[in-house]
């Protein structure tokens, strides 16, 4: 019998905002240990929480993004269990009634588009972080406890490994896109779980579902519902049950690992928060939301294509990265011409933000100064081949083109005295290959025009050489 | 026995126009803490040096400065589950036996800016759950009235202070009646303003949709006074309602003309001791000869109450004390080895029996396949109730009850029956479940000379019309 293998995943995404979700302690990433923290999100006796209102409205944003409805009441509910990085023994969270629910994105998965569907998306704070050193001890840092969280639940819609790592890569350019969150899977503040169940293809029921944590790499997730859908189909190929458990994807091992079974499941006595009103959002509110909605990867894309008339390739490639696609845009509107700028976005600036590991804000190689660079590159007064030595100069010293042209001498000899003298030299101590030319054998203009770059040093305007070399070649 | 022969307001005045000093008002209340204590136990901490140098800086204001201070050098003591910053607060736990919060809740800051001095920590029920301050974890409190009653609880503690005289006004927090009964018990005037017209910023939740802070002093007037200091606007509790309650001099008269007086038949019947009828009944003649109209209520719902207000305040206390986990906050054992034996042992070790219990009953009944049937139930009744009240006040302006079926019991005399300890809250409870404010004070004493306190309950936000009847009461029981 042929099994496929059904998805769903929950994605936690750390939002962006100023403070934190209950109090107002700042949320840096990286900060030294407990250096953020008061007596809200230590949840000292007596403290209390009071909602923050910039994450509200992030959620609703990535809420209006994927078409959910926003509810006009939700409540927020606490979800009781022990562990040491919750100080309070429970978390702030949204459950029966959630700020957004019924979205979903599209996605295009070996050239097919796909809806996948969104259940729900909720808001609610993160826990702190314990760090277990060499010793015994374990360490707790403060600082995350408390930052805000939304909670994007999708619907059991991929049916596979790729659709899945389709999914998240649309989810991640939109909450990029929004600037709710920096999609930093290595340092946690984009997190996913997968639930996983097999069952007869086609078939209507969903099978038993396992749950997989600690996925914290795209790479991982593909590879633990890669193991984990083969593992499954062999159970039930050789006449196994799947009970409900959780598991724990292990990188080093390439395997998932037993956390719990059933009978461990924790009962999270989830009741609202009386600490708590019931959060209570405004049409206008949402409107005013849904009026700063930027323009989506899928929109600019066609925009790309149609408007500046790029390749399909080139417009993918550009709009994958909202900060690539503002840096192409911002430098196309100052030098003009949009194929040019998005052939060295392509090529050369992802060259260095790759080989830097560099975010696109870490360039010094500024849209406007790229723009003066192609400029000069059009009217010939530096070479495409030098303005690419230029671009590397400009990143590592984070000075204008202008005064590193000048100051290497990058600038092309465009006079055409200067060149003409250089041009006959060439001739003069080529007298066969000039001879052969003659002859007929027009390639060779190649040779004469190399000769003379060489001869100037790389700085000859190799258009000018060309025309001058043919000319005087007759 | 009043700390003060006049008003809080009359005090502080006297002593802004230098006739009156704070320091020796301060002083003299320490003194009298000193001597009287030992036999009472009201206090858990005293704030000695702390107190007197805030009593010298007030005295060292200019008299215009002294003049805006509503409370000026009135001493005060507060709850011990009140945060007060760098003074232990202990919520009479084991527990929290070495907290000591690095901040003010609003309602001390509020006092401080009113010009009051913080004098001590006064003793009450392990996190607020008792009815009689006997599940202290640090020793109980004895009535003024009678050395071998309980106080009341659980604010037994703050009532005994000023009903002794040691300190003019106190604050307490009232769940289902734990402001209202001990004033009852100990004779003294207690309020229970509308929910969320008090910042609950600082107190360390019992149970939060209930829990409301509230002032205890011995005449009407300053309840009133005091009401207005705390009653702050506060962002940083959500549930505040940000409407600070303003005084008026007019709500203090015996001329109660046309005053709608409630009388619940669920109040009156079956469980009432003779001994606290006899009393509410004489004051109510009064009453109306002073020209107070009584109409007979019913709040059906009521025999639902005590039921409800053990579920919901036992479920929401299951949530609030498991920060206490021997991790971050609370004793931790030194028994434990492993995390959940940290847990287990810490909290085996810090929580009292009574603790326990509610965690044990709050846990359960937040449990998956029990929810439905007892929290969201009682939820569900909670609102029957309330309605029960507004019903009822659309034809009365004040309601009146009993406090407590009877007067103080002796020490230890309901400490092995839990349940019947819970019925003795059957009046007060009420009134925290329908977000009313409920006051008690003094209508008379028992044959033995125990005081036997007077309820009035109004609607949310009037807690004006309350002072009026309950000046009226307070002025025609004496």
């Amino acid at each position: 019998m042929e099994y496929e293998v059904v998805i769903g995943l929950e994605v936690h995404a750390q939002l962006l905002t100023k403070t934190k979700l209950f109090c107002g302690c700042t949320t840096p990433f990286g900060d030294e240990p407990n250096t953020h923290g008061c007596p809200v999100c230590l949840g000292m006796p007596g403290a209390l929480p009071v909602l923050n209102r910039e994450a509200v409205a992030m959620a609703i944003r990535t809420g209006l993004t994927v078409g959910c409805t926003i509810a006009k009441k939700s409540i927020f509910a606490r979800k009781n269990y022990f562990y040491p990085d919750l100080p309070k023994g429970y978390q702030i969270s949204q459950y029966d009634m959630p700020l957004c629910s019924g979205g979903s994105i599209s996605v295009i998965v070996n050239g097919t588009e796909k809806r996948i569907g969104i259940t729900r998306i909720h808001l609610e704070e993160d826990a702190g972080k314990l760090v277990h050193d060499q010793d015994a001890d374990s360490l707790f840092d403060v600082n995350r406890c408390g930052t805000p969280l939304i909670e994007i639940v999708s619907e059991p819609d991929m049916r596979g490994p790729a659709e899945a790592h389709a999914y998240l890569t649309g989810l991640k350019q939109i909450l990029e896109y929004l600037g709710v969150c920096d999609c930093n899977m290595e340092e946690g503040s984009l997190r996913c779980d997968a639930n996983i169940s097999v069952r007869p293809k086609g078939g209507k029921k969903l099978g038993t579902k396992i749950e997989i944590k600690n996925m914290n790499s795209f790479r991982s997730i593909e590879k633990a519902l890669e193991y984990e859908t083969g593992r499954q189909i062999d159970v039930v190929r050789s006449g196994g049950i799947i009970e409900q458990q959780t598991y724990q994807w292990d990188p080093d091992t390439g395997q998932s690992v037993l956390m719990r079974s059933k009978e461990d499941a924790h009962d999270y006595r989830y009741f609202p928060d009386p600490d708590l009103v019931p959060l209570l959002v405004e049409q206008s509110h949402i409107e005013t939301l849904r009026a700063t909605l930027p323009e989506l990867p899928a929109a600019r894309r066609h925009r790309f294509e149609k408007g500046y008339g790029l390749t399909a390739y080139a417009a993918e490639v550009l709009t994958s990265m909202r900060p690539v696609a503002d840096y192409f845009e911002a430098a196309t509107k100052l030098c003009g011409d949009a194929k040019t700028v998005a052939n060295w976005v392509m090529v050369e600036i992802l060259r260095i933000v790759n080989e830097r590991k560099l975010g696109v804000a870490g360039l010094h190689i500024t849209p406007s100064r790229l723009a003066g660079l192609l400029k000069q590159v059009a009217d010939g007064t530096i070479s495409a081949q030098a303005a690419k030595k230029v671009v590397d100069l400009v990143q590592s010293e984070n000075r204008d083109p202008e005064a590193i042209i000048k100051e290497k001498g990058f600038a092309q000899i465009s006079d055409s005295g200067t060149l003409e003298a250089a041009v006959r030299s060439v001739i003069d101590a080529n007298p066969k290959e000039a001879e052969r030319y003659r002859a007929g054998e027009k390639k060779l203009i190649g040779f004469f025009v190399g000769q003379t770059m060489k001869a100037t040093g790389g700085k000859g305007n190799p258009k000018e050489i060309s025309a001058i070399a043919m000319r005087t070649l007759g | 026995m009043a700390f003060f022969n006049m008003t809080i307001a009359e005090a502080s005045q006297q002593m802004a126009n230098g006739s009156m000093r704070c320091v020796d008002e301060t002083g003299r209340a320490l003194s009298l803490i000193d001597a009287a204590d030992a036999g009472l136990h009201a206090f858990l901490s005293v704030n000695n040096n702390g107190a007197l140098r805030r009593a010298e800086a007030l005295d060292n204001l200019p008299v215009s400065e002294k003049k805006k201070l509503p409370l000026f050098g009135i001493p005060i003591a507060i709850k011990d589950n009140i945060c007060t910053k760098d003074i232990p607060t202990t919520c009479g736990s084991k527990m929290l036996e070495n907290f000591v919060p690095p901040y003010d809740a609003t309602v001390v800051e509020a006092l401080q800016n009113a010009g009051a001095v913080i004098v001590g920590k006064t003793n009450m029920d392990e996190f607020a759950m008792g009815s009689s301050t006997e599940s202290s974890a640090f020793g109980k409190t004895h009535n003024p009235a009678g050395k071998n009653h309980i106080p009341g609880g659980s604010s037994g503690g703050s009532a005994a202070a000023v009903a002794s005289g040691m300190v003019p006004a106190a604050l307490g927090s009232d769940t289902g009646g734990s402001i209202r009964q001990p004033c009852s018990h100990c004779g003294c005037a207690g309020l229970k303003p509308t929910y969320g017209r008090v910042s609950r910023y600082g107190l360390v939740a019992f149970a939060s949709s209930l829990d409301q802070i509230g002032p205890i002093a011995s005449d009407v007037r300053d309840i009133g006074r005091l009401l207005e200091a705390i009653s702050v606007a506060d962002e940083r509790d959500s549930t505040n309602a940000r409407k600070p309650y303003r005084d008026d001099p007019s709500y203090y008269s015996t001329d109660i003309p046309n005053l709608k007086i409630g009388l619940p038949r669920e109040y009156f019947g079956e469980g009432l001791s003779e001994t606290v009828r006899r009393p509410l009944a004489a004051l109510l003649d009064r009453m109306k000869g002073c020209g107070a109209e009584t109409v007979d209520v019913s709040l059906p719902n009521v025999n639902y109450a005590v039921a409800t207000y053990y579920i919901i305040c036992t479920a929401e206390a299951s949530s609030n004390l498991a920060r206490y986990d021997g991790v971050k906050y609370g004793h931790r054992s030194t028994a434990a080895s492993m995390l959940g034996d940290l847990y287990t042992q810490s909290r085996e070790e810090g929580f009292g029996n009574e603790v326990k219990r509610r965690i044990m009953i709050g846990t359960y009944v937040l449990s998956s396949g029990y929810y439905d049937a007892y929290y969201l139930k009682a939820a569900r009744v909670r609102t029957l109730i309330a309605r029960d009240f507004e019903q009822a006040f659309t034809a009365c302006d004040v309601i009146m009850s009993p406090v407590a079926p009877t007067p103080a019991f002796r020490i230890g005399e309901k400490t092995s029956d839990p349940l019947q300890m819970y019925l003795t809250d059957i009046y007060t409870v009420s009134a925290n479940l329908a977000g009313i404010p409920g006051i008690s004070v003094p209508a008379g004493r028992s044959p033995e000379g125990l005081p036997i306190g007077v309820q009035f309950m109004a609607r949310q936000w009037h807690e004006g019309t309350l002072l009026k009847a309950a000046f009226a009461a307070q002025q025609l029981s004496q």
